[in-house]
């Protein structure tokens, strides 16, 4: 992984490569060269498989960190490639005609965290919810306690307990 | 002998954005549900088709019916806490969930499991495998109308989760492997009743064998329908069972082994013809692949050792900022899970890649036009999907 991550760092503008065991490293990106990157791997390298691309919400940063993981079968070598955007606008460059199966990770982001893919296809059909007007249920600023509590009614009879507290008094029922 | 010829002459013809543009008011066409709930219809999903006398011109595939946010969920829970959440993410096989995840937490928070703990996860991960596989062969069947072989499947996975109830206390939701190992050891005398179960396993897919695999009825079905082109593997994210009925020899057991694989022996199954017969007969050769693994398990696992490792006080635990990614072949393919943390007691972000996600939207939203109605479901159960995976 090393020997491509040297290859690349300048062209690419790579941040450090941060290995890890079993042929896994992650990496940062800027977004702009994100596109460009993903293509050489792919095409040069033999990243070809996508694994997943998901998000992470950084909201204390104000960013989402939009992770692509990308897979050489052939060396068995796993690169999670990270691209940091702006959280308030936050918007990602579609790779659906280099994989079309990102397509439906776009619009699932889309859906649940809010992030925006300019020209991926049904981007904006419902994927998962239906009639959903909150805010996208998988950021953090979105407290899912408080929306069932608002938005369902309570069992009659039924008890309640914070998961935390209830742990510690069946582990240690005299107190830690 | 029938055999299904789309016409696509009578189509109209695609435009500028390459969909067919279909006019429901012609009365030409007609939208047809399948599913939510169909017994040809792989879990709790729907797929939207449009059809034009017997013959489908598109599918969209609907998930959301199970939604209970589990990736959110478990984002409110500390990392012991998350174990109950992970295995329901995929009912027919949850130890992957449970492996994958405790595997993740103990290379973030640098904890090795014991050698005895390995062995026991790659006992528990093939017994789920060969459950899966029970629901697999007994569902492609049922979608094709031979529902004995469904009933016989059952009754055998029945019997493997009787030894997962002896092993585990839990038939279907085990947590059994947690960070740091397994919660015991084998029972006294396992070994015997496994391999009791393990011949009567045997002898019904001997059955199998005769009444499926060799039955015209279902061959003719089944050979040459719902054949992905080897070429859409890599773009449509296509792996395990789905890719190997297309002669990709890749399992991650043997290309990138993890547990004890590396000390067992076994052969990769392949087929050519990469349709739905070939992607049986490839999860067919998988299960005696199942059976040989556990025996061999049995033998050579070691029969005394630790199974856990020490790991600090699950109600105190912190894991340092980190990400990771763990995988393992499960029996649809690759899965794994992405696992981010904060320094805090509770999981940053947790995703889980199960390869239904890709097999059952876009892959099978690409191979569903131009096939005929009655093949759709046997189509969707050759993919083996799980729409938890999807809908996470």
């Amino acid at each position: 992984m090393r020997d491509i991550h040297a290859l690349l760092k300048q062209r690419h503008r790579l941040g450090p490569l941060e290995p890890r065991k079993g042929g896994l490293a992650f990496v940062t990106v800027p977004r702009e060269n994100l596109r460009g990157l993903l293509l050489e791997l792919r095409d040069t390298h033999g990243f070809t498989h996508l694994v997943l691309l998901t998000a992470v919400d950084w909201m204390e940063d104000g960013l989402f960190q939009l992770t692509y993981m990308l897979n050489n079968r052939g060396r068995d070598l796993t690169l999670g490639i990270r691209v940091m955007i702006d959280r308030e606008e936050a918007q990602g460059d579609t790779i659906h005609d280099m994989w079309p199966t990102a397509a439906t990770y776009q619009r699932e982001l889309k859906e649940m965290f809010g992030i925006d893919f300019p020209g991926s296809p049904r981007l904006d059909e419902e994927f998962i919810l239906e009639g959903w007007t909150d805010l996208p249920p998988y950021r953090r600023d979105f407290d899912s306690l408080a929306y069932s509590q608002q938005t369902y009614a309570e069992r009659p009879g039924r008890v309640t307990h914070d998961p935390r507290e209830y742990m510690k008094s069946k582990l240690y029922p005299d107190g830690v | 002998m029938f055999s299904f010829k789309p016409d696509r002459s009578q189509y109209p013809a695609p435009g500028p954005d390459g969909k067919l543009q279909i006019d429901l008011e012609t009365g030409k066409y007609l939208k047809l549900w399948q599913g939510p709930n169909h017994p040809g219809i792989t879990g709790n999903m729907s797929v939207e088709l449009t059809v034009c006398g017997d013959e489908v011109v598109e599918g969209k595939t609907h998930v959301g019916y199970l939604h209970r946010g589990f990736e959110k969920l478990m984002e409110r829970r500390t990392f012991i806490q998350v174990f109950p959440i992970v295995c329901r993410v995929c009912v027919p096989e949850p130890d992957f969930n449970e492996y994958c995840y405790a595997a993740a937490v103990e290379d973030l928070a640098g904890i090795e499991a014991p050698e005895y703990a390995q062995w026991m996860r790659t006992l528990i991960l093939e017994m789920g495998r060969f459950n899966s596989y029970m629901m697999f062969l007994g569902g492609i069947g049922g979608a094709l109308g031979l529902g004995i072989t469904g009933q016989w499947m059952t009754y055998v996975r029945d019997l493997m989760l009787d030894r997962f109830e002896e092993l585990t206390g839990a038939r279907i939701y085990h947590m059994f492997i947690l960070p740091g190992g397994v919660r015991g050891h084998l029972p006294e005398g396992f070994e015997g009743r496994m391999e009791e179960v393990l011949d009567t396993a045997e002898r019904y897919l001997a059955d199998i064998d005769r009444v499926m695999f060799s039955n015209s009825v279902f061959k003719t079905r089944t050979k040459g329908v719902g054949v992905i082109d080897p070429a859409l593997f890599e773009p449509y994210g296509v792996t395990g069972p789905n890719a190997r009925a297309g002669g990709v020899a890749k399992d991650l057991r043997k290309d990138s082994p993890y547990l004890v694989y590396d000390q067992l022996d076994f052969e990769v199954a392949t087929a050519t013809d990469s349709d739905i017969f070939a992607r049986a007969t490839v999860r067919r050769a998988d299960v005696q692949t199942s059976i040989d693994l556990i025996r061999q398990i049995l033998k050579k696992m070691p029969k005394t050792g630790p199974a856990m490792a020490k790991i600090p006080n699950v109600l105190h635990w912190k894991i340092p900022r980190g990400e990771t990614y763990i995988k393992g072949e499960c029996s649809r393919g690759e899965y794994g899970y992405y696992l981010v943390t904060d320094g805090t007691g509770y999981p940053r972000r947790i995703n889980v890649r199960g390869p239904s996600y890709t097999h059952a939207m876009a892959l099978l939203e690409h191979l569903i036009p131009g096939t005929n109605i009655s093949d759709v479901a046997a189509l969707m159960v050759s993919l083996h999907t799980y729409p938890p995976e999807i809908e996470r």
